[in-house]
C-alpha cells in the first residue's frame, strides 16, 4: 500500500464508508485513508448486514455509540436485538455471548479493555477455546471477543496489560493483532466469520491513525487468512518481528537503521496464534539475525515463543544471538518519564538490531 | 395368574391379560395407557413472587411406568459406574447422580427436545435423559471411541447437541451464565423455547450466577435456573455456605419455586409451571429439594460430612424411585412382579452395555490432535517432543 501513486477517485465519492458491493467495480490502485477506527466499524457493519446471526454486545457499544466508537451507528442500524448494552458484569456477559455461541449465534464480544476480560477469562478459556474439543467436535463456538489491549496513554498497572502471550498459549485459542486499517478490516471480518474463539486484540492509540486502504480492501468481501504474517517492509540484514502498535516502532526503526547501512525486514505477525512460523523462520534463514518486539512483559512472552520456534527449526542459519525488545518487567507506572522507560521506544529496537549487527559499543559487563 | 409382560427393543408393545380389577371395565395394556390420573405431590410447592401451581398433578400410567424404568435405569447405570471406578476402569472425577433421578426424569416429561438443558459435572443422567444411550455414558466414563465425546472428554464433558443438552461443565457456575446464553439465542431466533440450566447449592453462591440472572431479568430471557439443592456443596452443608440456604428466594426480583425434588410429579409440574412463565416473563429460579446418595465424587466416601442415619433415611422416607413404584402399586398399575423384571432388565441392559463398552477401542493417538478447532487452517500443534510428534491441524 505504501508509495502507491494516488489517483482522483472517479464516480462515487466515498465520504464514509458503505457496504456498498459493486460487482463491476474494477480494483484500482487509488489509495484511500481510512482509520483503523473506522476500518472495525466498517468491518463490524458489513458482517452484521451479511449474517443475521452476528450480534455485538458490550459495555457502551449501543446508545453511547462505542466507548472508543468502534460501534457507531450500529445502534441506529441494527436495533437494540443486535447491538445489546450489557451492565459491567463481564463474567455474566461473555459466558452468555458464549452460551449463544454454543446455540448457534455469531457474537462479537466487546470487552473496554482487555484487563477486564481477566473477569471473563474462565468462560474464554474454559467455556470457549476448550469445547470444540472436548465435545469431540459437537460443540463449535463461532464467538469474537475484541477490545483494546496492551498500554494506552498514562492508565497505569491496572489497565495496560498486553495478554497476546497469555490467549496464545491456549490451545483452541485463535488470536490475532491488527496493525494497519486493512489489517483491522480483513481479521475482523475473518474473525467474525471463523468458527472457532477468536480473541481479536486492537490497540486504542491505533484507532485514530490513519493508512492507506485500496478498493480490494474496502470491498465487503475483503478478508485476511487467520495464521498469516506480513512482510511490510523486505529487507536483506535482520528480521523484526512486532505486532499491533509495534510495527509501527519496528517501521520506523527500519528508516533510521537504512541510513546507517541496515536493511531491515519488518514482519507484521497480524496473527499470535496460530503463529506463522514458516514466514518467520523463512524470513531469519535469509537474514541470519533477530528481534523480536512486543508491548507486553518479557517473560514468557511472545518474543519467547519467537525465539524458541527459530532457534529450534533454524539454528544454524543464525549468526547472532536472538534479541527480545519487550515491555519492562514492571507493572505499568504512572508518571510519564516512568512510563516511557516501560514500553518499547524505537530506540530500543534500532540498538537492539545494531547489537545483532555486531556494530553496537560492547556492553558493559553484567555484575 | 401368571403375567407375561413382553417388550421389544423397538417398541413398547406389552401383551397383559389381567383379571377384572375394582375398576369395571378391562384394564389396557399399561405401557400405552394414556387414561389420565391425577395424583397429589408430596408436598405443596413454596413460591416466591409468584403463584404456585397447584399440587395436583396430571399424569397416566404410562408415564409413571416410563419415570419407574427411567429412574431404574439411571440408578443402575451410576452404582454401576462405582464398581467401574472402583475397578479402575474410571479414571479422574467421577460425580454420580443416584438419589437425585427425578429431577432429571420430570424435567424430561415436562419440555421437549427443543427445549435446552445445561448443567455442571453430575450429567451421566441427564446425558440418558436427553436421549443418550447406555453405551454412550459407559464408553466415555472409559475413554473410548464409543463414548458421546469419542473419549475426548470424560466424565464431566457429556454432550448431545442434537437433543439440545450442551454438557457436561466442570466449573463450578460456569453453565449458568452459558445456560442464560442459550436461552438468550432461542429468544433471538424466536423459537418458542427454553433453556434449564442446572446449578447446585455450592454454585447457588457464585457472582456470575447473580451477573447471569440480572441479564437475564433485563432481556426477558427465557431462562429457568434449576438449582438441584442436595444439601451439600462437596463436603460443605448448606447451612455453612449460605447466608440464606432458601435458594428459590436468592434471584430477588426473579420469582421462584421451591420443589420436593424427589418427587418426579412435582418436579414435571414444577418444570411445566416454569416453561410458560419464562415464555411470558423471562427468568424464574426452582429449587428442587434433592439428596445425593454417593459423596460428591468418588473420592470422597460422603461419610465425614454427614451421618449414614441421614443417608439411609432419605432412602427410605424419600426414595425417588420407592415413590412412584407405590404409586404404581397402589393405583394398581402394575404387580411388583412386573416392576422387578423392569428391574432386572435394566440391569441387564447396563450390564450388556458396560461389556459393549469395555469392546470399544481407545481412542487413535492421532485424535490427540483432532477438533482442537473447528477450522484449523493448517496449523502446527505439538506433541511433548515437538521434534518427535507435530501434526497438522485441519
Amino acid at each position: 500500500m505504501l508509495g502507491v501513486v494516488r489517483k482522483k477517485m472517479l464516480g462515487q465519492s466515498l465520504l464514509k464508508i458503505r457496504p456498498a458491493v459493486s460487482m463491476l467495480r474494477s480494483y484500482s490502485s487509488a489509495a484511500k485513508q481510512m482509520t483503523v477506527r473506522d476500518a472495525l466499524n466498517s468491518a463490524l457493519d458489513e458482517e452484521m448486514s451479511a449474517d443475521q446471526k452476528v450480534f455485538l454486545m458490550g459495555e457502551e457499544v449501543g446508545e453511547y455509540q462505542g466507548a472508543y466508537k468502534i460501534s457507531k451507528g450500529l445502534l441506529e442500524k441494527y436495533g437494540p436485538e443486535r447491538v445489546l448494552d450489557t451492565p459491567i458484569t463481564e463474567a455474566g456477559f461473555a459466558g452468555i455471548a458464549v452460551g449463544a455461541a454454543y446455540h448457534g449465534l455469531k457474537p462479537v464480544v466487546e470487552f473496554m479493555t482487555f484487563n477486564f476480560s481477566m473477569q471473563a477469562i474462565d468462560h474464554i478459556i474454559n467455556s470457549a477455546a476448550k469445547s470444540n474439543y472436548m465435545s469431540a467436535g459437537q460443540m463449535s463456538v463461532p464467538i469474537v471477543f475484541r477490545g483494546p489491549n496492551g498500554a494506552a496513554a498514562g492508565v497505569g498497572a491496572q489497565h495496560s496489560q498486553c495478554y497476546a502471550a497469555w490467549y496464545a498459549s491456549c490451545p483452541g485459542l485463535k488470536v490475532l493483532t491488527p496493525y494497519s486499517s486493512e489489517d483491522a478490516r480483513g481479521l475482523l471480518k475473518a474473525a467474525i466469520r471463523d468458527p472457532d474463539p477468536v480473541v481479536f486484540l486492537e490497540n486504542e492509540l491505533l484507532y485514530g491513525e490513519s493508512f492507506s486502504v485500496s478498493d480490494e480492501v474496502l470491498d465487503s468481501s475483503f478478508c485476511l487468512p487467520i495464521g498469516k504474517a506480513k512482510i511490510e517492509r523486505v529487507g536483506r540484514d535482520v528480521t523484526i518481528t512486532a505486532f499491533s502498535k509495534m510495527v509501527g516502532h519496528a517501521l520506523k526503526a527500519a528508516e533510521i537503521l537504512e541510513k546507517d547501512g541496515i536493511d531491515a525486514e519488518v514482519i507484521n505477525l497480524r496473527s499470535i496464534r496460530p503463529l506463522d512460523r514458516s514466514t518467520i523462520n523463512a524470513s531469519v534463514r535469509k537474514t541470519n539475525r533477530l528481534i523480536t518486539v512486543e508491548e507486553g512483559f518479557p517473560q514468557h512472552g511472545v518474543g519467547a515463543e519467537i525465539c524458541a520456534s527459530v532457534v529450534e527449526e533454524s539454528f544454524a542459519y543464525l549468526d547472532a544471538p536472538v534479541e527480545r525488545i519487550a515491555g519492562a518487567d514492571v507493572p505499568m507506572p504512572y508518571a510519564a518519564n516512568l512510563e516511557r522507560l516501560a514500553v518499547p521506544q524505537v530506540e530500543d529496537i534500532v540498538r537492539a538490531v545494531k547489537r545483532a549487527c555486531y556494530r553496537s559499543v560492547p556492553l558493559a559487563a553484567a555484575a | 395368574m401368571a403375567l407375561s409382560y413382553l417388550r421389544s427393543s423397538s417398541s413398547r408393545s406389552a401383551n397383559l391379560l389381567r383379571p377384572l380389577s375394582s375398576a369395571a371395565s378391562l384394564r389396557r395394556p399399561i405401557s400405552t395407557d394414556t387414561t389420565p390420573i391425577t395424583i397429589e405431590t408430596s408436598v405443596p410447592f413454596t413460591s416466591h413472587q409468584c403463584e404456585a401451581p397447584s399440587r395436583s398433578v396430571e399424569t397416566n400410567p404410562s408415564e409413571l411406568l416410563t419415570f419407574f424404568r427411567d429412574m431404574a435405569l439411571m440408578r443402575r447405570m451410576e452404582i454401576a459406574a462405582d464398581s467401574l471406578y472402583k475397578a479402575k476402569l474410571i479414571r479422574g472425577f467421577c460425580h454420580l447422580y443416584d438419589g437425585q433421578e427425578a429431577v432429571a426424569v420430570g424435567m424430561e416429561a415436562a419440555i421437549t427436545k427443543k427445549d435446552c438443558i445445561i448443567t455442571a459435572y453430575r450429567d451421566h443422567c441427564t446425558f440418558v435423559g436427553r436421549g443418550g444411550t447406555l453405551l454412550e455414558v459407559f464408553a466415555e466414563l472409559m475413554g473410548r471411541q464409543a463414548g458421546c465425546s469419542k473419549g475426548k472428554g470424560g466424565s464431566m464433558h457429556f454432550y448431545k447437541k442434537d437433543s439440545n443438552f450442551y454438557g457436561g461443565h466442570g466449573i463450578v457456575g460456569a453453565q449458568v451464565p452459558l445456560g442464560c446464553g442459550l436461552a438468550f439465542a432461542q429468544k433471538y431466533s424466536k423459537d418458542e423455547s427454553v433453556t434449564f440450566a442446572l446449578y447446585g447449592d455450592g454454585a447457588a453462591n457464585q457472582g456470575q450466577l447473580f451477573e447471569a440472572l440480572n441479564i437475564s431479568a433485563l432481556w426477558d430471557l427465557p431462562a429457568i435456573l434449576v438449582c438441584e439443592n442436595n444439601h451439600y456443596g462437596m463436603g460443605t452443608a448448606e447451612w455453612r455456605a449460605a447466608k440464606s440456604p432458601a435458594y428459590y428466594k436468592r434471584g430477588d426480583y426473579v420469582p421462584g419455586l421451591k420443589v420436593d425434588g424427589m418427587d418426579a410429579l412435582a418436579v414435571k409440574q414444577a418444570c411445566k409451571f416454569a416453561k410458560e412463565h419464562a415464555l411470558k416473563n423471562g427468568p424464574i429460579i426452582l429449587e428442587m429439594d434433592t439428596y445425593r446418595y454417593h459423596g460428591h465424587s468418588m473420592s470422597d466416601p460422603g461419610s465425614t460430612y454427614r451421618t449414614r442415619d441421614e443417608i439411609s433415611g432419605v432412602r427410605q422416607e424419600r426414595d425417588p424411585i420407592e415413590r412412584v413404584r407405590k404409586l404404581i402399586l397402589s393405583h394398581d398399575l402394575a404387580t411388583e412382579k412386573e416392576l422387578k423384571d423392569i428391574e432386572k432388565e435394566v440391569r441387564k441392559e447396563v450390564d450388556d452395555a458396560i461389556a459393549q463398552a469395555k469392546e470399544s477401542p481407545m481412542p487413535e493417538p492421532s485424535e490427540l490432535f483432532s477438533n482442537v478447532y473447528a477450522k484449523g487452517l493448517g496449523a502446527e500443534s505439538f506433541g511433548a517432543d515437538r521434534k518427535e510428534l507435530r501434526a497438522t491441524l485441519a
